[in-house]
């Protein structure tokens, strides 16, 4: 065990990013007219999958569709309208500059490189940067309900401590009307037939023929049949991972099954220790606990966080006295204070309740406390602030954030990781696509607050759809039915997996495992990571696995539908990646961005990059059953954007 | 606390369903109520039973896939509570040790049952497929701020989009009307610039398509707002009345 890092294969050169010659600027313009074109005729002889209906999905599959390609788009929720994209409060970004403060195409691509501790490709964050204003004018135009000043103008804030207001917003509901906008455009494509929905649908497997993504294998939810699609390309857009650590503010249904899938078919994984961890969430009520609920980052604007100096105060909050708190980001942090970007807030409150000095009941949170401000501006100005949000935590806690602190407690909210993909989009099994929080590309190894919806639909609406055309014109594919070998390999493959998973009949749940699994990720490579720590989970969870795999009852049959089995087959999945998922972590000994390892810190506990051993993408690819994956290194380089250390004191 | 719960179990679209009862001792008051049901699935699963399916996702109030009948109630929420939730938002401390507490699908003709608590609500897929969009293809938008829109029909316009598609307002209503719904996506479009050129068209297919699927008629007895979680407005059904009698006025029949 010792020598595991040792052990692991370096490969380097393998990876061609594919991000053509030239200045900055000028990259995604050439390419677009290199690009070779499909004659129009032409486009509806070509089928093309998309797993995915949320905000990159959506988008892609709709533009594709108007495009002309025949598509098939597949969920696994009832309706494509609620994928979590909806989910999605604050807002998007775009450098329209339309409040005059300085903002830029070439601002925002600086901001997202350094915000995402310079571990980001260039040439895709410009090219995110430049459509981000498309984005914005195609939502207006598809009707979505954007916030809007008394002249008619569209309004704006700053978010996330960016120092401009480049955030559009739809009240508290930025992602649910974007993904609907999306949604809409998506049902007039289906409508108009170019477009075909599979609700209730999800992927199981991928089906590689001659190297190429050719097709999927789907499980019908509702009556259990397995059945497999073809088509000439495949994009997956299947959302993030967060689930792994069983609570995090992703749906239930969150999973890394479609992307896990196409790594184990040569889809290599990049970066999968880069996960965002959100400050404002409300800390877990107990063991029941099954999901964990965002309150907006903007109350930290209001707000003001501590704890009890004494970690063994057991008074009530406003019982204690104001030289007995402690208000520790105020005190390390005097300039930024409060505001401090979300890596630091968390880790602080990770600090602070792991010395005991958490607050509530099970002593798992911070005191957010709004005393202060709603004496200086009066209740009725908090209240039009954050109304909704006070009454949300009010209906979730039973407290009142008007009369006594919030509690709140970091919680996983986000995924950088995800497939490795070029320029193109395109995975390293040509033919599949990988897009929006699924893939790796655009933030580093930190995301930016109001970047994850732009991506989405600047990879769907911008991107997909002309990188989707230069492929399909130069693929020399094959004839094939669902009769080929690789396609009754795969289905057989999944058959078996269920049959399997229905006969073992054991003692335990399925979620009592995704729960025990998530505690190890969670305690492990979580908030601050050591290389201890990444060892016990290296060592725990192919024991939790190996149990999994003898002790597992999960009820029904096959064909039927069965949500437990649906459960089952995600859980399976976690319990395989979450072991590359804490390789890549224990590899990368520096810090950066969502990755902290308390070995790489600065004097002042802040996180240390080690640009000379790990300015690369770590893309894991896939070396078989029990075998260690093969680490594939692309270098990155910053021409554009200098090489700088965070700091915030 | 301890509860018994009375709770549809049907299995499949297919067969009758009925009700059936089960116990739990030691409910935390701090648990939601799917929390709650996840609870006795864990048991029912220790137990060699089958759990019980009921749709969710989110978990917090957007997404719009919880779909519950509560003790008679669309959601559950007719009790002393402070806002419009959805059922994955109401939590244990609402309800009372010893309650029999009684959980059923939507019932609806245009809403069938799948299995369990579970519906299919393609029907209101169809009925913004039929109309409920703006045609606008991808790359064609002109500047955001072109067309400067007034902050107050923003806001109502926001007002009507905020509908979560749970198909609530359908599960209340007496007739299983589905004009909440369909009224909350022309009052979403219609209320904007770009919304108008197919307005009449829109209100004619959509109203249709709702029609086709089996939803019943609106009598004004309200209870789909009194349900709705984002307390979409009764107005936006008059406003799509008297868009529908334009319609006709013009002559304008549908096309789907
Ligand atoms: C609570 C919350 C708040 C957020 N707030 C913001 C914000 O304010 N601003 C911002 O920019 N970002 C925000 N984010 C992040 C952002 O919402 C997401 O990163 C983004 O919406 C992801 O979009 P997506 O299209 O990639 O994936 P998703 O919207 O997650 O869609 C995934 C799709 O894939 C389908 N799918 C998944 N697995 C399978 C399978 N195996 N088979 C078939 N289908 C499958 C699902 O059905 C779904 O349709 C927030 C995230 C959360 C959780
Ligand atoms: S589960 Fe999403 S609204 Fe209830």
């Amino acid at each position: 065990m010792k020598n595991i890092i040792d052990q692991i294969k370096v490969v380097e050169g393998s990876l061609n990013s594919a991000v053509p010659e030239g200045r900055i600027q000028d990259v995604w313009d050439n390419h677009r007219f290199n690009m070779k074109l499909v004659n129009p005729a032409n486009k509806r002889k070509f089928n093309v999958i998309v797993v995915g209906s949320g905000l990159a999905g959506g988008a892609a599959a709709a533009t594709m569709g108007e495009l002309g390609y025949n598509v098939q788009c597949f969920f696994y929720q009832d309706s494509a309208r609620r994928a979590h994209s909806v989910a999605a409060q604050g807002g998007i970004n775009a450098a329209k500059n339309y409040q005059n403060d300085g903002d830029s195409i070439f601002r925002l691509f600086y901001d997202t490189v350094k915000g995402g501790d310079y571990r980001s490709r260039e040439a895709n964050v410009y090219r995110l940067a430049q459509v981000s204003n498309n984005i914005i004018d195609q939502c207006v135009a598809q009707g979505v309900p954007f916030a809007r000043e008394y002249g008619g103008a569209l309004d704006n804030r700053s978010f996330g401590g960016a120092q401009v207001s480049r955030t559009f917003y739809a009240r508290g509901q930025t992602g649910q009307q974007l993904l609907l906008g999306a949604y809409q455009a998506l049902s007039r494509q289906a409508a108009a037939g170019s477009v075909k929905l599979y609700p209730r649908t999800e992927m199981l497997d991928l089906i590689v023929i001659n190297g190429q993504a050719r097709g999927i294998v789907t499980r019908n939810m509702v009556t259990g049949e397995i059945k497999s699609y073809l088509a000439d390309a495949v994009v997956l857009a299947t959302g993030g991972y967060g689930n792994l650590y069983y609570l995090s503010t992703n749906a239930m249904g969150c999973n890394v099954t479609a992307s896990w899938r196409a790594y184990k078919r040569g889809a290599f994984f990049a970066n999968p220790c880069y996960v965002q961890i959100h400050p404002t969430c409300i800390p877990p009520a107990g063991e029941h606990q099954s999901k964990l609920t965002l309150m907006s980052e903007s109350l930290r604007n209001d707000g003001r966080i501590w704890v009890p100096r004494n970690p063994n105060d057991t008074r009530k909050a406003n019982d204690i006295p104001e030289a007995e708190r402690y208000y520790y980001l105020e005190e390390k942090y005097p300039s930024f204070g409060n505001l401090v970007p979300r890596d630091v807030a968390s880790r602080n409150a990770k600090t602070v309740v792991d010395e005991g000095h958490g607050v509530g009941e099970l002593k798992n949170g911070v005191y957010l406390d709004f005393a202060e401000s709603i004496g200086r501006l009066g209740a009725h100005i908090i209240k039009e602030r954050y109304g909704n949000l006070f009454d949300m935590y009010t209906s979730i806690t039973g407290e009142d954030p008007y009369k006594v602190p919030m509690r709140i407690y970091p919680a996983i909210h986000y995924t950088m990781g995800g497939t490795w993909v070029d320029y193109n989009l395109q995975t390293t099994i040509p033919g599949l696509f990988s897009i929006g929080e699924a893939n790796f590309s655009d933030h580093g190894a930190n995301r930016l607050g109001a970047s994850a919806l732009m991506q989405g639909l600047a990879d769907g609406y911008f991107v997909i759809p002309y990188t989707m055309g230069n492929y399909l014109a130069q693929a020399k594919s094959e004839k094939v039915d669902t009769n080929h070998p690789a396609v009754r390999e795969a289905e057989a493959g999944v058959n078996e997996r269920m049959k399997k998973l229905l006969s073992i009949n054991g003692k335990r749940s399925v979620s009592s495992f995704h729960r025990e699994l998530g505690r190890v990720i969670w305690d492990n490579v979580g908030m601050a990571r050591t290389d201890a720590g990444l060892r016990t989970a290296l060592k725990r969870i192919p024991e939790i696995r190996a149990e999994f795999w003898e002790n597992v009852r999960v009820p029904g049959s096959a064909d039927d539908l069965n949500q437990s089995l649906e459960m089952a087959g995600r859980v399976v999945d976690f319990l395989e990646f979450g072991e590359v998922m804490a390789l890549d972590a224990l590899h990368r000994a520096e810090s950066c961005g969502g990755h902290f390892r308390e070995e790489s810190q600065t004097e002042e506990g802040e996180a240390l990059r080690d640009d000379e051993n790990f300015a690369y993408t770590a893309a894991w690819e896939y070396a078989g059953e029990g075998k260690m994956p093969i680490l594939n290194k692309e270098p990155l380089t910053f021409e554009y954007v200098k090489l700088t250390q965070r700091s915030y004191k | 606390m301890k509860l018994t719960l009375r709770v549809w179990r049907q299995k499949n679209s297919n067969t009758q369903g009925q009700l059936e009862d089960h116990q739990l001792d030691d409910v935390s008051p701090d648990s939601s109520f799917l929390e709650m049901i996840d609870d006795l699935n864990e048991k029912l699963t220790n137990e060699g039973k089958e759990p019980i399916a009921f749709d969710h996702d989110c978990r917090e109030g957007i997404c719009g896939m919880c779909s519950l009948v509560v003790n008679g109630v669309a959601h559950g929420q007719d009790r002393e509570l402070i806002k419009a939730v959805t059922i994955c938002q109401l939590h244990m401390r609402n309800f009372h040790g010893g309650e029999t507490i009684v959980l059923e699908p939507w019932r609806a003709k245009g809403f069938p049952i799948l299995k369990d608590l579970i519906v299919d609500r393609g029907a209101f897929d169809r009925i913004i497929q039929a109309g409920g969009f703006i045609s606008v293809g991808t790359g064609s938008a002109p500047d955001a701020n072109a067309s400067p829109i007034p902050k107050k029909n923003a806001d109502i316009a926001m007002d009507a989009a905020a509908c979560i598609g749970c198909g609530a307002c359908v599960a209340a209503c007496p007739n299983a009307s589905a004009m909440l719904f369909t009224s909350a996506k022309m009052g979403n479009l219609n209320h904007l610039p770009q919304g108008q050129t197919e307005r009449y068209q829109r209100v004619v297919n959509m109203v249709t398509q709702m029609d086709k699927e089996g939803f019943g008629a609106c009598t004004n007895m309200g209870e789909c707002e009194a349900v709705c979680p984002k307390e979409i407005n009764l107005d936006f059904i008059a406003q799509m009345n008297k868009d529908l009698i334009t319609a006709a006025l013009k002559g304008i029949g549908p096309t789907v």
